[in-house]
């Protein structure tokens, strides 16, 4: 296991130079500039500024210097916010966007789980086909149009929830998280319907109908395990996704976090900004992915041989 | 092993419902309710500021909360907009109009308690001044003596600059021209003075973001001071107990939100969190506007929308081509049918009432003169007109007046124009770069005064962008216009420039802006002036809930 996880780390670092490589080259190919603006911008004051952030060098030279700034851990400053590097932007935005993350996780994993698995036990009957409706509409359900039905349900008629903001009343986490978890939900309750329809067909299970346990026994003591590996597959690069995705429940919600971050540097053209959140991503995806396989594999004896055998 | 991981996974649900449950039962006040209770102002500022260095920052988000943490030398007068004391407490202008003497008060304090006086300002505007900073606004001081050379680096010498801190209270301006708009300029955050110890304690004086705009760290000399930034969430201002006036301001904090997001503004207003909107959605001002709704405020603006024509592009060189263009926008259909919140049609580049100023209009809506002048200039019912195409950054507003005059175009002059749409700075880049044949453009004023719109026509004028020069033009506003003996004589130039400007057509105005928000009803004393500036250490909430 420790020789597999060492191998996809040591290929991650090709990719990262990928990453970075053609982000760099993109950035500093797109017309416009970070200090262009409506008002016309003196010449003094752009090859000042230009200067200030390294600007005027050669873009090979720009390019190694930042690449020797990453490899220490330092994105450098970011051109929008004077005075404020990307390292603290990221770590300022990363913590909220984690915590939303992670309650839209539970979110979709408590409403997919449930969902996939009670339509599982009647395939083909109602009890399939509502929730499995339910879920079709979820994954359709665009979080621009969630989001905003639910604030005007519960946030402005009911006024049971406030409509914006996270960590300042309370309650305020509610509906972002089921905003962006509902999506994740609705593929979590295709996927462990298609995981329970296999494992409950096995002979095991007959096995336990025979022995006359409850249906209740069963699916949560025999079935729930082997039904859900591939719900564990999808969770790491869903995870991922979520973070990097998370945009327009923050923009919708007035939520301080990475997304924001990641879309209005692109706007600004800030460069470094840009860079950073990119490789900061990039870097999160490929840790979740090594993740979740390493999870699929602890949770499935095959695949567990195979990587035996590999190493 | 498996009852251990089914277990897990039911109690991690529970929990998680339990505690979904738990957090959303507690029904608490709002944001309106408490500050009401509590004398904080909860202010939706647009998008997140930049910079709170005044001598860096652009942009009005920025501008709201540094003009709640600094006060410059004037300020302006929250109806009428004249020139009111600020940290000078009284000022005298010399006969010729070139020096002014400000008297400043003795009580005035920075943020941390120390003393705030006349050398401060001597010390601030030369760091202002630093090429290094990169201050966008340094303009802003160039009818000072030497202050543009100084910028240029033509001098080093900031002794030779035109400002003199004569003792302690006094401060001597000497300007290059008599400079009738002088004083509005003082108001701008960029004339603003920063607490040279606190600089200096972070960084050198020219170095550009440092950390002294931190919270724990800013030292401003304005009725608040700063309590907490927190990017994308919120910035905090609160009473700062050394202000000289401190006993006559009411509230007691601000809450300053960057709600980029007008839509999302607006349903914070409609749940109580937020006092003041910084906009309406364009689809929800109808909908305010039938119901009635007292929150709605609309207030025309010192700005205008128009469109810059690029002379040199060669269909677009005959002025006549231009003229016709111009006349078949129907401005008065399209302020009233498509943007729909109170906008007033514009025929010409400066507001109306521009500090008394009215620009001279030989523009109408006149399909059939358009019709000729086409012909006139070789395009008789539009035929053989090159393609042409509008540019605009992308934006649903700006598409849908972009759409409109298409259309007007087609019908009344039988032309087809493409539209255009790209990102801010590639928008940016195109325009700056010449490279459109029209293009979309808008213009709010920095100070109030005609020469702030007209000056941007100057040949070398940096905002220009059309390819148009007149040297008689250029001789007016440059020359003429500083030397005019009384406000009458200076306006009748500006009038005789703008008439230049608007027979020769390198801009199309459309219309003059206007600002929309939504305002609480338990807060006062908001103003309803044309730079849409407000002053917090007027403004109070009262109580009583509505």
């Amino acid at each position: 296991m420790f020789k597999f996880a060492l191998g996809r780390l040591l290929q991650a670092i090709p990719v990262l130079l990928v990453v970075i490589t053609m982000t760099f080259m993109l950035v500093h190919s797109a017309p416009g500039g970070p200090f262009s603006a409506d008002k016309a911008v003196p010449e003094e004051v752009l090859k000042a500024l230009e200067a200030q952030y390294n600007l005027d060098q050669p873009l090979w030279q720009q390019y190694l210097s930042y690449l020797g700034d990453v490899v220490q851990g330092d994105m450098g400053p970011s051109f929008k916010y004077p005075g404020r590097n990307v390292n603290e932007l990221i770590m300022s935005g990363l913590s909220t966007t984690a915590e939303l993350g992670f309650y839209a996780m539970l979110v979709a994993i408590f409403i997919g789980v449930i969902a996939g698995v009670t339509a599982s036990m009647r395939p083909n009957t109602m009890q399939d086909y509502v929730p499995m409706t339910a879920a079709m509409i979820g994954i359709c359900m665009p979080s621009f149009l969630l989001g905003p039905l639910l604030v005007l349900v519960f946030g402005i008629h009911l006024e049971w929830l406030p409509v914006s903001g996270w960590n300042e009343i309370p309650g305020d986490k509610i509906m972002p998280a089921i905003t962006l978890g509902t999506g994740y939900a609705a593929y979590i309750a295709r996927l462990s319907r298609g995981g329970m329809l296999e494992v409950l067909s096995q002979d095991y299970i007959r096995t336990a109908r025979a022995k006359g346990l409850s249906e209740f026994l069963i699916i949560s003591k025999h079935a729930l395990r082997g039904g859900l590996i591939p719900v564990v597959a999808f969770l790491g690069p869903a995870f991922a996704g979520l973070l990097g995705g998370s945009f327009v429940v923050e923009t919708i919600f007035q939520i301080p976090g990475l997304g924001r971050f990641y879309v209005q540097a692109a706007f600004n053209r800030d460069y470094t900004m840009i860079l950073g959140t990119t490789v900061f991503f990039a870097t999160l995806i490929i840790l979740f992915n090594l993740l979740s396989d390493m999870l699929a594999i602890w949770l499935n004896p095959k695949l567990r041989q195979q990587v035996r055998g590999d190493s | 092993m498996k009852q251990q991981f089914s277990a897990s996974i039911f109690s991690l649900i529970s929990a998680i419902a339990l505690s979904l449950i738990l957090t959303g039962c507690g029904s608490s006040e709002s944001n309106v309710e408490s500050g009401n209770r509590t004398g904080i102002l909860h202010w939706g500022n647009g998008t997140e500021p930049q910079s709170l260095d005044p001598h860096i920052a652009t942009g009005v988000p920025e501008h709201h909360v540094i003009v709640s943490l600094m006060e410059g030398l004037v300020h302006k007068d929250r109806e009428t907009l004249a020139p009111v004391p600020g940290v000078a407490q009284s000022w005298t202008v010399s006969d010729d109009g070139r020096v002014y003497t400000f008297k400043l008060r003795d009580d005035a304090r920075w943020s941390n308690g120390d003393v705030h006086n006349a050398y401060d300002y001597v010390w601030s505007w030369s760091r202002a001044l630093q090429p290094a900073l990169g201050n966008l606004y340094a303009y802003m001081y160039f009818p000072i003596v030497n202050a543009h050379e100084f910028y240029k680096g033509e001098l080093t010498d900031f002794e030779q600059v035109g400002v003199k801190a004569l003792d302690d209270l006094t401060l001597q301006v000497t300007l290059r021209n008599p400079t009738p708009f002088f004083l509005q300029l003082l108001d701008h955050y960029s004339m603003y003075p920063v607490h040279q110890a606190t600089i200096e304690k972070f960084g050198r004086a020219d170095e550009r973001g440092t950390r002294w705009t931190y919270q724990g760290n800013y030292v401003g000399n304005g009725p608040f001071k700063l309590k907490s930034w927190e990017i994308n969430r919120a910035i905090v201002v609160e009473r700062n107990t050394y202000f000289h006036s401190n006993d006559d301001v009411k509230l007691n904090g601000i809450v300053f939100y960057p709600t980029e997001n007008s839509t999302t503004e607006e349903r914070m207003f409609r749940a109580g969190q937020l006092h003041y909107t910084n906009d309406v959605p364009i689809d929800k001002v109808q909908t305010y506007r039938d119901a009635n709704n007292p929150a709605l405020k609309v207030v025309p603006y010192l700005g205008t929308y128009f469109y810059r024509v690029n002379i040199r592009e060669p269909h677009l060189q005959d002025k006549r081509v231009r003229r016709a263009l111009a006349m078949t926008i129907d401005r008065e259909q399209l302020t009233e049918h498509v943007l729909k919140a109170g906008q007033i049609p514009a025929y010409a580049m400066t507001p109306p009432n521009t500090r008394g100023y009215y620009p001279p209009v030989n523009l109408s809506f006149d399909p059939e003169a358009a019709r000729q002048l086409m012909a006139d200039a070789g395009y008789p019912n539009g035929e053989g007109f090159p393609a042409t195409e509008i540019l605009y950054n992308t934006n649903e507003g700006h598409r849908k007046v972009a759409v409109a005059i298409q259309q007007m175009w087609r019908e009344h002059l039988n032309i087809e124009v493409k539209l255009l749409n790209q990102e801010w700075k590639v928008y940016l880049d195109s325009e700056s770069s010449g490279d459109y044949q029209i293009s979309r453009a808008g213009w709010i004023g920095d100070y109030v005064d005609p020469n702030n719109f007209l000056d941007m026509f100057l040949c070398d004028g940096g905002n220009n962008r059309t390819g148009w020069c007149n040297k008689e033009y250029d001789r007016l506003i440059l020359d003429v216009a500083p030397t005019a003996k009384t406000h009458e004589e200076r306006l009748a130039v500006f009038a005789q420039a703008e008439q230049m400007l608007m027979d020769d057509l390198p801009v199309l105005p459309i219309y003059t802006y206007t600002t929309k928000h939504l305002v609480h009803p338990s807060l006062k004393n908001i103003s309803n002036n044309i730079m849409d500036m407000q002053r917090y250490s007027e403004i109070y909430l009262e109580g009583a809930e509505d």
